[in-house]
């Protein structure tokens, strides 16, 4: 066999094998898609019930908490980005990580103070990279999210908001994660969870126009959303969370997708070169043959004269 | 037909029991509360303890419950928690085994949880 040959060979055989890989992770990327997607709808009555309750104390309540009311001049906030520990999926954690970048200038040109928390190791890297300070960080859970998990992340969180800026507690946060549109588009969204806005809230609870009953406060209103707030906060973050690593096994499916048919139009072209290269073997041993012969032919006529 | 009142018991994870009910118990930080179809609108914050969902068949639905929420109008009733367990999900011997452990360890949270498990049990 020729050099030329040969190393086309050993070409297809690695890349035939990285081929074999990338439709493995594929697969079960595909598959921890669906997992990832029905964990988001059993969330969904939780978050629903909860903002539902939301509404009705904050309205029914006219009462200030430092949860719902704008601070008149904010001069601090926190901004919570959600990646990945994993990369493999396409541009998934770049734009999760541009759109925080974007959320947190327009911040600083409001003239807010910016506190970055950060949830995988990908959004870590970033900021260590640029030897930028974190507030706060977590890994380990973004494939699958365990509501501990949103618990975990809210606590800091809700424990800065009440604390005074002059302290150094916050006036706002943001959380930045990318929303699972469909298998296909997955986007990197930012919102604002606190203060909450009420408008907001029950545009989501999808019932702004209908009377809202008057409610018996179990033990008083302040109570009750004392308690509320920050479970609402949970259930959002533990949404976010799950909807980002759902968002993530999407993206790593179609990053593998054309991983795998990639290295299927180089198997082919390289098959193709190597058919070449054996073809243009055989021709050269042929001339060579045939070529050898007529020299033998001639020679041997030549010494019978 | 008597009086119903719609029940959603939901956890953070999941949807743990929804149907119709009489009578649903729960224990809210001011006490005990039973509700029942047309009581007036209340929202509530719960303590971690069984709550009592006397379903429309008669029969009865205990679930161990870890804070969390009571609300109700219109004659519809969620009860919001964190972490629910119907007490036919529980299983007795591990809680009392955690609640062993969480008296050895003395965590309070772990021991209360166990408790309140095998109070679910008790009264299944």
């Amino acid at each position: 066999m020729g050099a030329q040959l040969r190393v086309y060979k050993r070409r297809i055989k690695s890349v035939t094998a990285t081929k074999k890989i990338t439709k493995a992770m594929e697969m079960i990327a595909a598959s921890r898609v669906v997992k990832a997607q029905r964990k988001v709808q059993a969330s969904t009555p939780y978050a629903t019930e909860l903002t539902r309750a939301v509404t009705a104390v904050a309205t029914g309540a006219n009462d200030k908490h430092p949860l719902t009311t704008e601070a008149e001049n904010p001069t601090r906030a926190a901004v919570l980005l959600l990646s990945s520990d994993r990369g493999l999926a396409g541009a998934f954690n770049s734009n999760a990580i541009k759109a925080a970048e974007q959320l947190t200038r327009k911040l600083e040109s409001e003239g807010r103070e910016v506190d970055i928390y950060v949830v995988g190791r990908r959004g870590i890297a970033h900021y260590n990279f640029r030897e930028r300070k974190l507030a706060d960080s977590w890994t380990g859970f973004t494939d699958q999210p365990e509501y501990a998990d949103a618990k975990k992340i809210a606590a800091p969180l809700i424990e800065a908001i009440e604390k005074d800026t002059a302290d150094g507690g916050v006036d706002e946060l943001h959380i930045v994660y990318t929303e699972f549109v469909s298998m296909m588009t997955q986007t990197a969204v930012e919102a604002r969870l606190l203060p909450l806005s009420l408008d907001e809230v029950a545009k989501e609870a999808g019932e702004q126009d209908t009377l809202r009953p008057l409610y018996d406060f179990e033990p008083s209103a302040e109570d009750v959303l004392d308690a509320l707030l920050p479970r609402y906060v949970e259930s959002r973050i533990y949404n976010a969370l799950l909807q980002s690593a759902a968002s993530k096994h999407a993206a790593t499916r179609r990053a593998m997708k054309s991983a795998t048919d990639n290295a299927g139009d180089l198997i082919n072209n390289l098959s193709r070169l190597a058919n070449a290269a054996r073809q243009a073997e055989i021709t050269q041993e042929i001339s060579e043959i045939v070529g050898g012969s007529a020299a033998l032919a001639d020679a041997t006529a030549g010494s019978d004269k | 037909m008597a009086a119903e009142l719609h029940v959603e018991l939901v956890a953070a994870d999941r949807n743990v029991w929804s149907g119709e009910a009489t009578l649903v118990i729960a224990r809210t930080t001011s006490g005990d509360i039973g509700v029942m179809p047309g009581h007036q609108p209340l929202l509530g914050v719960l303590e971690s303890g069984p709550v009592t969902i006397r379903t429309s068949e008669g029969a009865t639905v205990v679930a161990a419950v870890h804070g969390g929420f009571i609300s109700f109008a219109d004659d519809k009733l969620s009860l919001l928690a964190e972490i629910a367990e119907l007490a036919d999900e529980i299983d007795a011997q591990r809680a009392e085994r955690a609640l062993e452990r969480a008296k050895s360890e003395s965590d309070a949270a772990a021991e209360r949880r166990a408790d309140v498990r095998l109070r679910a049990v008790a009264v299944r």
